[in-house]
């Protein structure tokens, strides 16, 4: 099981409109290997979350999207399968985490519909009792207390960090070989988040899910990832070991965001170039890292 | 559920004050409209005394508000007065005419839901493809001629070049149906008349397609709209990406929220049918209610105006609430809401 469950090389993306092309992502690679922790550090507008559309599959159905380059998911060519081929991955294979766990959820179906939604993308004919079970199961392993009141009830009535924990016993449910967290929790407060994330680092290290946390908080990926890819401006400007970029950060890009973040000892905000040439420079990569390039 | 419960009987006492202001406002209007209903009912050649005794029997010469007195003190027994024009009791006419106008109602508002809302998510789901131009095209189509236009041109299509369905009226003369609940199709199953069935089906689909049209145009559309953005909703792109089907997508997870907003307007479509049927209900020569409410209004009749506006008006009421109740049922956020509105 030497293949990385992702591998991913010199993917482009642009958006067609009238006036021509407009180029989003410019030749990304980044790989992650079973049971890894990955994370994509940027800034909004950076190119995070479209990579994460990309490799679920749902960005190429967009007329305007025009996508090249490998996309490997554990060894399979992911572009040369069928639309088809790519939709049984989702769900099963694959799952995601999203920002703001609340509105992810339907509004107008309990808990417990969505989950046997899901439940069923493994095991198509699976009984609604026998679903809600298995549900409860899950929610219990994400320290929900009272799984059947959950599962009755209806997104809007419980709480935020409620519904994260539902979100991640969702996406986690059908014991998916990657875990795509975009930004998870960001909706959620500080401390809920750091709970649920815990709660998340846990379970994926039991079930040895390979993991791309899409982030823009440093802190959190210095916590959670166990290698960081630094992304600007739909380049990737530097990757490495978490500990090693963190306490080494080479390129400018780099340095500027670590240097953004604010701290407890004061100095105020950090003034830092929004714009530098130097943010361009090529990408940086960590020798320990393991990164094959 | 007690939410909606309380919905029940708020809209219930408000329907209540809506029709006793229904009430005034009908009988002052109809007896502001200028001309004598006694003389209009005897006809030019009857005698003064004539006339005069039927305007004091109808306490025509007492202030208006006296007779809004005794309007209201027969309505509390149950009678609305004789008709003029019919000479019957208003009751009895409404009795008979109203299930003619809500069969065609109720039927045209089933083909609205029943076509309009598919079509709708069907447009939304093929976005920007061939199907849904197509549904869109025919939608505006439906939404942009009123139905009495739409009357004229399926009757002469469909009644008078290619002679498939019946021209005019609710059934063929030669069933006579006992009337038990006054709606022809409940009658004739009633019965056991599965020929008279077929043939009052048959001659309910011109007129409630015909009154249909601009609803089914209508919902389709507002089911398209709604979906779309319910499209760019996380909670799709989530189900999109745990791999639910679009198929399901499309009738259930985008459907369900979607169909939150379009209920309102379709509930008032509905309701709206209630006035548009008089125009089809003449085309089609339908003996309903809106015919015998424009007869009366001609002939200031002034007992059937009066009844036959707070029996529509009525109608109306209960409509927009069964359709409130239907959202509660539908949007959990109302069903379990413990604010109050």
């Amino acid at each position: 099981m030497n293949q990385p469950t992702l591998n991913i090389e010199n993917l482009q993306l642009g958006f067609k409109s009238h006036v021509g092309m407009s180029k989003v992502l410019h030749g990304i690679s980044l790989n992650i290997r079973k049971g890894e922790r990955v994370a994509l550090v940027g800034e909004s507008g950076s190119g995070k979350s479209v990579t994460a559309r990309i490799i679920l599959g749902l960005l190429q159905t967009l007329p305007t999207a025009r996508i090249s380059g490998v996309l490997e998911f554990e060894g399979r060519d992911l572009t040369k399968l069928s639309a088809k081929q790519r939709h049984a991955l989702r769900g099963t294979e694959m799952s995601m985490i999203f920002q703001d766990p609340t509105s992810a959820l339907n509004p107008v179906y309990t808990i417990a519909v969505q989950f046997t939604e899901v439940l069923r993308r493994r095991q198509p004919k699976l009984k609604k009792l026998l679903a809600f079970e298995q549900a409860a199961a899950a929610l219990r392993q994400v320290a929900i207390d009272e799984p059947e009141r959950v599962l009755n009830s209806y997104s809007f009535q419980l709480s935020g960090g409620m519904n994260q924990r539902v979100m991640i016993a969702m996406a986690l449910i059908n014991n998916p070989t990657l875990l795509i967290a975009d930004e998870p929790g960001t909706a959620l407060d500080v401390s809920v988040q750091a709970q649920t994330l815990d709660l998340m680092h846990k379970l994926v290290q039991e079930h040895q899910t390979s993991v791309l946390f899409i982030s823009h908080n440093l802190g959190v990926v210095r916590d959670f990832a166990d290698r960081v890819y630094v992304i600007y401006k739909g380049r990737i400007v530097e990757e490495g070991a978490t500990q090693l970029l963190f306490s080494n950060p080479q390129h400018p890009y780099t340095q500027a965001l670590m240097s953004a973040v604010p701290r407890i000892t004061g100095g105020g905000i950090p003034n830092i170039p929004d714009v530098s040439d130097r943010y361009s420079d090529p990408a940086y990569i960590h020798p320990a890292s393991g990164g094959e390039l | 559920m007690p939410t909606s419960f309380i919905i029940l009987f708020k809209r219930l006492f408000t329907s209540f004050i809506v029709l006793i202001g229904v009430s005034m406002l009908i009988f002052t209007i109809a007896r502001i409209i200028p001309g004598d209903p006694a003389r209009i009912a005897l006809g030019p050649n009857a005698t003064l005394e004539a006339v005069a005794n039927l305007r004091a029997n109808l306490h025509l010469d007492e202030s208006i508000i006296v007779q809004y007195g005794y309007f209201i003190w027969n309505l509390l027994h149950g009678d609305l007065g004789i008709s003029l024009y019919t000479n019957r009791p208003v009751l009895l006419d409404i009795g008979q005419f109203l299930p003619a106008t809500l069969e065609l109602v109720f039927v045209a508002g089933f083909i609205m839901v029943a076509i309009g809302l598919p079509l709708g998510a069907i447009a939304a789901r093929y976005r920007g493809k061939f199907i849904d131009h197509v549904i869109r095209i025919l939608s505006l189509l439906g939404v942009s001629a009123p139905s009495f236009v739409w009357a004229v041109i399926l009757m002469l299509m469909f009644a008078f070049y290619l002679p498939i369905f019946p021209i005019a009226g609710r059934i063929t003369d030669s069933y006579t149906i006992q009337a038990v609940t006054g709606f022809l199709l409940l009658d004739t199953l009633i019965a056991g008349e599965y020929r008279a069935f077929g043939d009052a089906f048959w001659h309910l689909i011109l007129p409630a397609f015909a009154l249909a049209l601009s609803g089914i145009g209508q919902a389709a559309r507002l089911t398209r709209a709604n979906m779309i953005e319910t499209y760019d909703k996380p909670y799709i792109e989530m189900a999109q990406s745990y791999g639910f089907s679009e198929k399901r997508i499309a009738s259930k997870f985008a459907f369900k929220p979607s169909l939150i907003p379009s209920m309102t307007i379709i509930g008032l479509d509905f309701a709206a049918m209630l006035g548009n049927a008089f125009l089809v209900e003449a085309v089609f020569a339908w003996p309903g209610l809106s015919r015998y409410g424009v007869a009366v209004i001609l002939r200031k009749d002034l007992n059937a105006i009066v009844g036959t506006v707070l029996v529509i008006s009525a109608t109306f009421l209960i409509v927009n609430i069964i359709v409130d109740l239907l959202i509660a049922f539908i949007n959990p956020r109302i069903r379990f809401s413990t604010r109050r509105s």
